[in-house]
C-alpha cells in the first residue's frame, strides 16, 4: 500500500528553469492492483513514479508506503528500493555485465542475500521472463532489442518486489514483442499477485490489461478510475493529447444513434459483443417483414 | 542531483548584449583584457570597474549569479594577495619575524586582486550572454585566417560544437542510469574508496556504450544529410555584423584609449 499526501516537486528550484512537475498529487495504491499511469510527454508521470521509491525527493508532501513514512529520519531507502521495483524506459541501457546471468545477479547480490539465494532467484526472474538457461552465459549486447528488455526487467523481478513499475515497457517494440511484454507481465502479475503501475501514454496498450488508469496532466492527476469510467471523457482526454482505444469512439457514436449499446467496452472483443448484443434488441424490436 | 547542475552559465534573457553577434563579444572581452593590464593606478581600474558595470546593466544578468563566478578563484586570489603583499620590495610599511609588508606591497596586491576580479567578471559576462553555439560560431569566423596555414578551422569548431552539444546529453545519460542502477540496490556514494570505484563500473559500461551508440548514429545522420567538412559549405544564418555591432567596436575604441590616456597621465 502506497499512499502519496499533497506531493508536489519542482525542477530546478530557484532558478530562471524552474518547473512545477508534480502539483499537489493524492493517490493511494492498494496491494495488488494492477494500475495504468497515463500521460502525454511531461506530464509527470515519470518523475510521479520516481518518488515511489524514493529516487527523488518531493519538495513538499509525504509518502507512506506501507503505514510508514519514507521521508521519516532513519527510513531505509534502500529497503524501499527492494520492496518497490522500478524499471526505466528503455531499460536495456542500463545492462553492464559481460554476461546475461550476471547482470540479472546484481540487484538480489546488492540486497545482500546468499549467492545460492541469488543465484536462485535470478533463475526465477529469467523463467518469469520467458529467458530458458541458454540465454544465461550470452552477452547482453548480443541480444535483439526486446530480448535486452527482458533481461533489464528480469534484473528488477529478481529483487522480488511487492510493488512493479515499468515505465514505457513497450516502447520501441514491435506489436508482437509489445504484446509478449504486456502479456507476461500481466501474467507476473497475476501468479505473484503484486501490485503493477504500467506508464504508457497510450490507452490502446493498457486498457486491455488494467483495472485502474490514472491520468495525469500537467503534474496533475486527471483522472483516476476504471477504464470503462475514464474513457467516458473522451472528449477531454483528446483536449490533454491523449485518446481512448478506438472502440470507445464507435461505441459513443452508436450510442449517440440511438442504439441500446453500454459503453463501457474497453477491447475490440467487448465492443463485439455490445454491439452484437445491441444489434438483436434493435432487430427484435423493429418486426421483420 | 545532476540535472540542477548549471553548465556553460549561458543566462538566457533578452537584453541588448545578448544580441550583438559573437564575434562582437569576444573582441570585446579580449579588449577588456588589454585594458586591464594596460591600466595603471586608481583611475585606470575606475574606468575598467565602471565599463563592467555598464555593461552587467546593459546585459540584465543578476549580480549575484556574476559573483558566484569569482568564488572557484577564491584561492588563486588569496594566493597572489598573499605572495604580492609579502614578496614586493620596496619601504617598509610594517615588518616583524621575517615578514615586511612594503607600500609597493599592498599597492600591487590591491590592484591585482583587482586585476584577477575584472578578469573574471569580465570574461565570464561573455559566457553568460553569448551560447555555447554562438560562440564556436564566432570562433570559426573569427578564426577562418588560419585555413591558409592549413589548420582546419571549420572541423575544430565543428568538433567542438558536437562536444558541447552532448554534454548535456551525456550529463541526463548519467542521471538517468544512476538512477536506474541505484534502483537495483547500487549505492554510488557510501563505502571504501576501492568499493566506490567498482561501484562505477554499472554507471561508466552502459554510459561508454550509450556515447559510442550517440556517436554513430551522429555520423550516420551527418552522413545522410551530405556533410563532407567545411569546403564551399554555406551557413544557414550567417554572422553579420550590425549597425549596433559597429557603435559597440567604437565604444570599445573610446574606452581604451581612455584606459590608456588617463592611466599614463594621472599619477597614482
Amino acid at each position: 500500500m502506497i499512499e502519496l499526501k499533497n506531493v508536489c516537486y519542482i525542477y530546478g528550484e530557484n532558478t530562471v528553469m524552474e518547473v512545477g512537475a508534480l502539483k499537489n498529487v493524492n493517490l493511494k495504491i492498494g496491494d495488488g492492483q494492477f494500475i495504468g499511469l497515463i500521460g502525454h510527454t511531461g506530464s509527470g508521470k515519470s518523475t510521479l513514479i520516481q518518488h515511489l521509491n524514493g529516487l527523488i525527493r518531493a519538495t513538499s508532501g509525504e509518502i507512506y508506503f506501507n503505514g510508514q513514512n519514507i521521508y521519516a529520519e532513519g527510513y531505509k531507502m534502500r529497503d524501499l528500493r527492494s520492496k518497490v521495483g522500478l524499471v526505466f524506459q528503455y531499460p536495456e541501457h542500463q545492462l553492464f555485465e559481460v554476461d546475461v546471468f550476471s547482470d540479472v545477479c546484481f540487484g538480489p547480490k546488492n540486497q545482500g542475500l546468499p549467492e545460492d539465494e541469488v543465484k536462485q532467484r535470478a533463475r526465477e526472474a529469467m523463467e518469469l521472463v520467458g529467458l530458458d538457461e541458454s540465454y544465461d552465459s550470452k552477452s547482453p549486447f548480443e541480444l535483439s532489442g526486446g530480448q535486452k528488455r527482458r533481461v533489464a526487467i528480469a534484473g528488477v523481478l529478481a529483487m522480488k518486489p511487492e510493488v512493479l513499475i515499468l515505465d514505457e515497457p513497450t516502447a520501441g517494440l514491435d506489436p508482437k514483442g509489445r504484446d509478449e511484454i504486456l502479456d507476461q507481465i500481466s501474467k507476473l502479475k497475476q501468479e505473484r499477485n503484486i501490485t503493477v503501475i504500467l506508464v504508457s501514454h497510450s490507452m490502446e496498450d493498457v486498457a486491455k490489461y488494467v483495472d485502474r488508469i490514472i491520468v495525469m496532466n500537467h503534474g496533475e492527476v486527471l483522472f483516476d478510475d476504471t477504464p470503462g469510467k475514464v474513457f467516458h471523457h473522451y472528449r477531454e482526454l483528446e483536449k490533454v493529447g491523449l485518446a481512448a482505444p478506438q472502440v470507445t469512439y464507435i461505441t459513443h457514436a452508436l450510442m449517440e444513434k440511438g442504439f441500446p449499446i453500454k459503453a463501457e467496452a474497453i477491447t475490440v472483443e467487448e465492443a463485439k459483443q455490445e454491439i452484437l448484443k445491441a444489434l438483436q434488441e434493435t432487430n427484435e424490436k423493429i418486426p421483420n417483414n | 542531483m545532476i540535472r540542477d547542475m548549471t553548465l556553460g552559465q549561458y543566462y538566457p534573457v533578452d537584453s541588448f548584449i545578448h544580441k550583438l553577434d559573437p564575434r562582437t563579444k569576444l573582441f570585446g572581452t579580449m579588449v577588456y583584457i588589454i585594458s586591464l593590464f594596460l591600466a595603471d593606478g586608481i583611475v585606470g581600474y575606475l574606468i575598467s570597474a565602471v565599463f563592467l558595470a555598464i555593461v552587467i546593466r546593459v546585459s540584465k544578468v543578476p549580480f549575484k549569479f556574476i559573483v558566484k563566478g569569482i568564488k572557484p578563484i577564491l584561492f588563486l586570489l588569496l594566493f597572489s594577495v598573499i605572495f604580492n603583499l609579502f614578496l614586493t620590495d620596496g619601504d617598509t610599511l610594517v615588518s616583524f619575524w621575517i615578514f615586511r609588508i612594503t607600500k609597493q606591497g599592498v599597492r600591487l596586491a590591491f590592484f591585482m586582486a583587482l586585476r584577477l576580479v575584472f578578469l573574471i567578471m569580465g570574461s565570464s559576462m561573455m559566457t553568460f550572454t553569448t551560447t555555447p553555439n554562438q560562440l564556436t560560431d564566432g570562433l570559426e569566423k573569427s578564426l577562418h585566417f588560419l585555413n591558409y596555414i592549413r589548420i582546419p578551422v571549420h572541423e575544430i569548431a565543428m568538433m567542438m560544437s558536437i562536444a558541447l552539444r552532448f554534454i548535456p546529453i551525456l550529463i541526463e545519460e548519467t542521471d538517468k542510469i544512476m538512477k536506474a542502477q541505484t534502483a537495483r540496490g547500487a549505492d554510488f556514494e557510501n563505502g571504501s574508496l576501492m568499493q566506490k570505484a567498482k561501484g562505477l563500473v554499472p554507471l561508466l559500461v552502459p554510459l561508454f556504450i550509450s556515447a559510442f551508440r550517440r556517436a554513430t548514429d551522429l555520423a550516420m545522420a551527418m552522413e545522410a544529410r551530405c556533410y563532407r567538412g567545411g569546403e564551399g559549405r554555406t551557413k544557414m544564418k550567417p554572422l553579420k555584423y550590425q549597425r549596433a555591432d559597429r557603435l559597440v567596436y567604437l565604444f570599445y575604441a573610446g574606452y581604451l584609449a581612455l584606459v590608456v590616456v588617463l592611466s599614463k597621465t594621472v599619477p597614482l
